[in-house]
């Protein structure tokens, strides 16, 4: 709340569909390739070629529906958006208009004052367009590779009322989409793209403001903060006398603040009209029921299992069920050892690359953490290690010396010489600089060759400091 | 020897089969004849001279005594410039594409070619196939083969004219609201607009993408039925198209049409109608009769609507298919401009034409927001009505016979008249593309001015074999007329 008004977020969420190949032609979806590698007549809208809908594009989008409890038209069509960019080679957008393949779900978040739900106004199947490159030549050059990549975009109704609750939501479906295994969902390769609508009213008024839409967020960390400048914004105009137009507004990274782009009157007519180069979708009912019955387990459903059966925290057991095949290791390493707690953080701190290590080796390393016979650093080396070939951990860590340091002694002494080399650290530290400890605690453990117990260094070095008058 | 030029596909198949005469002499001989005709009829924008000799140079070579070869092998045709070849210039008659050589083959070429075909070239047509005369390609104009002072049609113009004078054996053409039969009643072919779907558009420059549909025009029923057998059939990549019904398309020709029963439709005699054609048609129905097949007269009055609904669709559909035209990827692009809008707007205004742009901009407004439920909604409401209308009316008959223009070829300096004038010539073609039904362009008769006279037969979906056996029947009858 800010000067007695609150916010209503809805979101409007583009998600890349992994299907192998194009939402309309064969070519295929990956992502990083040469410019214009990727393409056919078909994605490059040469004359006379013709759009062919990929089945399994309907099927992802399905899951997707049925995974946020949607009602599913099952007898839709594929609608054209027209308008001219040079990212979008046939001048117009293959979309779903006024009949979206899902419609009417929910997905409910766990908010601090308890459940809440969300609803999905809808779900739509819809192709990306191309990708413009600006040189230091300032020539526009044109990377058509991601024209035809299938897209479903998520609609909510504005019941998000705080930045929280957007991020609550947006991780929670983010993790779904995962689990679904329907799309990579990474915000830096643009395969999950919000744009955030934002209203303000009165605290006891009921009824939405004015909203402005935010384009360009690529970050969550960004979303957070494009929702609080807008937020303020919107409530200080108001109470200026100002009122709100409806329009887009782009977020700038370096200044944080969002900026006009477009104004409602000056918004395009996109002459929708259905294609009539795509014959109509017609789903059976028993072909609906078949994804439903094969949707793959949701994380929604295993997290109050596991959060009991190894008493771990929500957070934590949301990371591991980001990814079915990191929930699959923890619990498959879990029959090894006790140490829950520090495999689950070895897991989530290496888990790009964690998937192909042997179980009972991870469980192995949890259990040396646990027991404080190596730190996390020497953790997570050892996985390194283990990936390039295998070997005895134990006996690798005892000859290599590769044990934590927990002597208080030792790390005292070394504690003496780093404060030495680090005069200026201290004043500045003596001078209300918390941070300024960071460089002593870095030089301390250097000087254990990496391998001391990161905790007792910092207790050590603090009472050093306090020491010193 | 008998003249090459004067054998249908069935003889010249015959021929090269036994290896009676080779494919090098049939394309040489036609080659011999385009560049003696072509420089008063201009039916072609690209004569594919070195290709076809080298083609026919190969498919001799590959011709062994008794093999069996498929029934286009080494038979000379040509396509309608909006059918997409690889490595040959595809222009669709439109400054626009002056320069364009696609990169694939449309799907009907490559069945063309499977089947043994000799490219001989690529036929002029009205730009983007909006129009009725083929004055309007950029490159040059198509004159009637019986008359050079009068239009071939349109827009498969270059295709009928081509047809009728010898200059190919078949021809492809695509018709939206009588592209294909408009031309072959003026120019004495016969050509045949079958059922949407039935034909793969894929390669083929869209003009209105549920109205569209590839066909063959050639001199006799029979050749026409062998070339729809080649290029017909559900493609993959043309969501739109069908399966293809059992057999070949010759399979009821000659069959005996007696207790066949043929509609005529009572709205269209009370249009203004050249009299010749009235009697023409008249002569038809009275012919028929006499064959034993049972009359019927049919009342659609939704058909009267069918034109209006058909240019706003056509339009509509055009405008967001030509949008891609934008000077980027392809085509014609000027060589200054400041910003992108600017080329955007250089490239369409210089790249099409009037018609093109007329259409372009109706097309735009009718799907504009406010106006898309008075005018593209409503239009697709007429056209259920038309499509039931014709069901009800194929429960009664097996076929319908009907005009194809309301003239013959008219003088082809008035060809660009009031263009509204012009869309309402093809009242008697467009409710079967409105309708997906197939329909048929037969010579009927020669005019006082000696000019041919078509008349049309419209048979419910997939019908195309009843209408070859019904048209092949009235063709034995006029086999008298001859071709320039
Ligand atoms: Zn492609």
């Amino acid at each position: 709340m800010y000067k007695g008004y609150v916010m209503n977020i809805g979101l409007e969420v583009h998600v890349e569909l992994k299907t192998q190949s194009k939402i309309f032609c064969s070519c295929p979806t990956l992502y990083g390739a040469e410019p214009n590698t990727h393409v056919c007549p078909v994605c490059m809208a040469m004359p006379g070629a013709l759009p062919v809908l990929n089945k399994k594009a309907v099927e992802y989008a399905l899951m997707a529906g049925i995974a946020l409890d949607c009602e599913i038209n099952l007898e839709c069509k594929m609608d054209r958006k027209n308008y001219f960019y040079p990212d979008l080679p046939k001048a117009y957008q293959i979309s779903q208009y006024d009949v979206p393949l899902c419609k009417k779900g929910f997905l409910d978040i766990e908010t601090e004052s308890g459940n809440k739900r969300i609803r999905i106004n809808r779900i739509h199947l819809e192709e990306d367009a191309g990708k413009l490159i600006h040189n230091e030549k300032e020539e526009t050059l044109i990377d058509c590779n991601r024209c035809g990549v299938p897209l479903i975009e998520i609609v909510t109704e504005p019941d998000m009322e705080s930045r929280e609750e957007a991020d609550l939501f947006l991780n929670k479906l983010r993790t779904v989409l995962l689990n679904l295994g329907i799309s990579d969902c990474r915000m830096n390769e643009g395969s999950f793209r919000v744009d955030v609508n934002l209203s303000v009213r009165k605290q006891d008024n009921f009824e939405l403001g004015t909203r402005t839409e935010m384009k360009n967020l690529n970050s969550f960390a960004f979303i957070q903060k494009a929702i609080e400048y807008e937020f303020k914004r919107q409530v200080d105009s108001i109470t200026e006398n100002k009122p709100i137009e409806q329009e887009t507004r782009r977020y700038d990274e370096k200044s944080r603040k969002t900026f006009s782009m477009r104004k409602k009157e000056d918004a395009d007519d996109y002459r929708y009209f259905p294609d009539p180069d795509l014959v109509k979708i017609k789903l059976e009912r028993d072909y609906v029921e078949s994804i439903r019955k094969n949707l793959p387990e949701l994380a929604s459903k295993r997290k109050p299992q596991m959060m009991a059966k190894y008493e771990l925290s929500s957070y934590d057991c949301e990371m591991l069920l980001t990814d079915m095949e990191l929930a699959a290791l923890f619990e498959k390493a879990a029959e090894y050892t006790k140490s829950y707690k520090s495999l689950s953080n070895l897991i989530i701190s290496k888990k790009d690359s964690v998937l192909g290590i042997l179980p009972e080796k991870l469980a192995t390393i949890a259990n040396m953490s646990y027991k404080e016979l190596i730190n996390a650093m020497t953790a997570r080396k050892l996985i390194d290690m283990l990936l390039e070939k295998d070997f005895d951990i134990e006996k690798e860590v005892e000859e290599k010396q590769m044990g934590q340091i927990n002597d208080e002694k030792i790390l005292a002494e070394y504690a003496r010489q780093a404060l030495e080399m680090n005069k200026k650290a201290i004043e500045s530290y003596k001078k209300g600089n918390f941070q300024a400890i960071g460089p002593i605690i870095g030089q301390v453990m250097k000087l254990t060759r990496g391998y001391g117990n990161p905790e007792k260094i910092n207790d050590i070095v603090v009472k050093c400091l306090n020491d010193i008058s | 020897m008998k003249d090459i030029l004067k054998m249908d596909i069935m003889t010249l198949h015959k021929h090269i089969a036994n290896k009676e005469i080779s494919c090098m002499e049939i394309t040489a001989a036609y080659l011999q004849n385009i560049e003696k005709k072509d420089e008063k009829i201009k039916a072609y924008i690209t004569v594919t001279k070195e290709e076809a000799e080298k083609r026919a140079k190969s498919l001799d070579e590959r011709l062994s005594l008794n093999s069996n070869i498929p029934l286009l092998y080494g038979i000379p045709g040509a396509l309608k410039d909006n059918i997409c070849t690889k490595g040959i210039l595809t222009t669709c008659a439109s400054k626009m594409l002056y320069d364009f050589i696609a990169p694939y083959d449309a799907t009907v070429y490559e069945k063309l070619n499977d089947n043994g075909m000799t490219l001989l070239g690529k036929l002029n047509m009205d730009e983007f196939a909006m129009g009725s005369t083929t004055t309007t390609s950029y490159f040059h104009k198509t004159y009637n083969p019986y008359d050079l002072s009068k239009s071939c049609g349109g827009s498969s113009g270059g295709s009928a004219a081509a047809v009728a004078s010898e200059q190919t054996l078949f021809a492809l053409g695509s018709d939206t609201g009588g592209s294909i039969r408009q031309p072959a009643s003026f120019c004495n072919v016969v050509g045949m607009k079958p059922t949407y779907g039935t034909v793969s558009r894929y390669g083929l420059i869209a003009f209105a993408s549920s109205l569209d549909q590839i066909g063959p025009m050639t001199r006799t029923v029979y050749d026409n039925a062998l070339v729809l057998d080649a290029i017909s059939g559900y493609d993959k990549k043309d969501s739109t198209s069908v399966m293809k019904p059992s057999g070949s398309y010759t399979d009821d020709i000659g069959k005996d049409i007696k207790n066949m029963k043929m509609g005529v439709i009572r709205q269209f005699a009370a249009k203004k109608i050249n009299s010749q054609v009235v009697n023409t048609v008249n002569e038809a129905i009275n012919w028929y009769e006499k064959q034993g097949v049972e009359i019927v007269e049919l009342d659609m009055p939704s058909l009267d609507w069918a034109i209006y609904a058909y240019y706003i669709i056509s339009s509509a559909e055009a405008s967001s298919n030509l949008a891609r035209f934008d000077g980027i990827r392809y085509g014609y692009r000027p060589d200054e401009f400041e910003d992108i809008d600017r080329l955007y707007e250089y490239s369409r205004s210089n790249g099409f034409d009037t018609e093109v742009k007329r259409r372009i901009m109706l097309g735009t407004f009718v799907l504009s927001q406010g106006y898309f439920d008075q005018y593209y909604n409503k239009a697709q409401k007429v056209r259920r009505l038309v499509e039931t209308e014709f069901d009800r009316a194929f429960k009664e008959c097996d076929f319908i016979l009907a005009p194809v223009a309301a003239s013959t070829a008219y003088d082809i300096k008035d060809a660009k008249k009031d263009a509204v004038a012009m869309y309402m010539e093809d009242i008697f073609t467009v409710p079967v593309n409105i309708a997906k039904l197939p329909a048929i362009a037969l010579p009927g008769a020669m005019s006082e001015e000696n000019l041919p006279i078509g008349i049309q037969l419209i048979g419910p979906k997939l019908s195309e074999k009843t209408l070859y056996r019904a048209g092949y029947a009235y063709e034995k009858r006029n086999s008298e007329v001859s071709h320039v």
